[in-house]
């Protein structure tokens, strides 16, 4: 009986958390399309709903009632686990992010490892949608986009040691906590901005959207899905970018931590900095979508060994020296 | 009750069964919804409008493969580096020295393998 209860009050915590995490990715989709017709003097999608806020709630709605297609020659059963897995992973990613200092559905201590490790294993549903799509341009898209994604994940690894020496913790909670006093923005500035590219890398947004570039390989691994599996894709897809921009605001914009501790500011609950900030940073995403053009593939890999990821490591010996010598390790004995 | 510590990790399993349950639903509800007229043309693998030129089970470029492999090294050194940044305070100056030579050794590694060209794409 009191398991059954525990039970309940886990579906009750996590229904709390999935829900507004899906709500946020259609009004993300949709805030995302708008920045884009506005940088380039479009209205972008205005009529479904006051401002067209429910555009992308129409959109799943369509998907869920168009015809399933699977190629004859594809494996069918990899072909329909892949869109699963995909969607499963961006969303379990959540669990670990803290918006608040209890509003959190699962504070375990190795937090970042958890973060690290599921949004590493996004490239799977990619390499297997498009392996099993049996066709050539799906199947170039993720190799691709599995060779993309591999090498800026090396750099966000580095970068995420880098705030861990600062921190000397891997629970999320620890991370945003000892930001206190300064936001790790500012000591690592150079490390935020290696971040965000990464980030954009690694979610196979623009400028990196090389996977789907449309004029070489028509949509890259999702050529071949149709109805609510492409759908979830790109569902997937955009719980990713929220996610990172997620992470991107606990590792260096202080989480929940109001940005000014006076009488004013510290009022508004904490949830809303967290949420104010991971908007703060979608919005960039969604600029450097329509405003940088895309890269080449041989640029993309270049940057990502040649110069991220010897930056970064430099940097890594750079802040534990730095710390070690000034004595300003955590932990320290 | 279960203790704090699996009791966190107890949510995390519940979500992950949570977020299959509703991805399989809304295939499922797809598969229920749509309408299903199947045709050869329809079925055949995409490849620009023409019948498709061979298996595409084909050989890639071995880039990939070495991309991959350089992918496995230095996420090793990053599972290194992860216990190494949380206890440096601990540690001192023996354990800051030995994450250095490692380092070192890797970024001669690294050094050659730029020299051989296995990062140049062309």
């Amino acid at each position: 009986m009191n398991y059954l209860f525990l039970l309940f009050n886990e579906i009750y915590k996590i229904l709390f958390l999935l829900i507004p995490i899906l709500v946020s990715v259609a009004l993300i989709v949709w805030f995302d399309r708008r920045v884009w017709a506005f940088v380039q003097k479009r209205r972008g999608p205005n009529v479904v709903g006051p401002f067209g806020l429910f555009q992308t709630v129409a959109d799943a709605l369509k998907y869920i009632f168009k015809e399933i297609i699977i190629p004859a020659s594809a494996n069918k059963i990899i072909f329909i686990l892949a869109p699963i897995v995909t969607m499963t992973l961006a969303l379990i990613a959540w669990a670990v992010i803290p918006f608040s200092e209890e509003l959190v559905l699962s504070n375990i201590n190795v937090g970042i490892l958890y973060l690290f490790a599921i949004s590493s294993l996004g490239v799977y549903g990619i390499i297997m949608g498009g392996w099993a799509s049996n066709s050539k341009y799906p199947f170039l898209g993720s190799i691709r986009s599995a060779a993309q994604m591999v090498s800026y994940e090396v750099s966000i690894g580095i970068i995420i040691v880098n705030v861990l020496l600062c921190v000397g913790s891997l629970n999320l909670k620890d991370i945003v906590l000892a930001q206190k006093n300064i936001w790790f923005i500012i000591p690592l500035f150079p490390m935020f901005v290696i971040f965000f590219i990464s980030a954009l890398a690694e979610t196979n947004r623009p400028p990196f959207d090389l996977p789907e570039a449309e004029s070489e390989l028509v949509a890259g691994y999702q050529t071949e899905y149709s109805g609510m599996m492409y759908a979830m894709f790109w569902l997937g897809e955009y719980a990713n970018i929220l996610l990172m921009c997620a992470m991107g605001s606990i590792l260096f914009l202080g989480g929940w931590l109001s940005p000014i501790n006076l009488y004013p500011f510290n009022l508004l609950p904490s949830p809303f900095w967290m949420i104010l900030k991971i908007l703060l940073l979608f919005f960039l995403f969604a600029l450097v979508k329509a405003i940088v053009p895309r890269y080449r593939f041989d640029q993309l890999m270049r940057l990502g060994w040649k110069v991220f990821l010897p930056f970064s490591l430099i940097w890594v010996i750079l802040t534990a020296s730095y710390l070690y010598y000034f004595g300003m390790l955590p932990n320290s004995t | 009750m279960l203790s704090e510590f699996l009791q966190n990790y107890f949510s995390i399993i519940i979500f992950l069964f949570i977020a299959m349950g509703l991805s399989v639903g809304f295939i499922f509800l797809n598969f229920l919804l749509s309408p299903k007229k199947p045709d050869p043309e329809k079925l055949s693998a995409f490849e620009s409008g023409f019948e498709a030129f061979g298996d595409s089970r084909m050989e890639f470029d071995v880039r990939f493969y070495l991309v991959a492999i350089l992918f496995i090294i230095f996420d090793l050194e990053i599972a290194f580096l992860f216990p190494w940044a949380i206890s440096l305070g601990k540690i001192g100056l023996l354990g800051f020295w030995s994450m250095m030579i490692f380092l070192f050794i890797l970024t001669i590694g690294f050094i050659y393998e730029w020299k051989k060209g296995a990062l140049d794409w062309d």
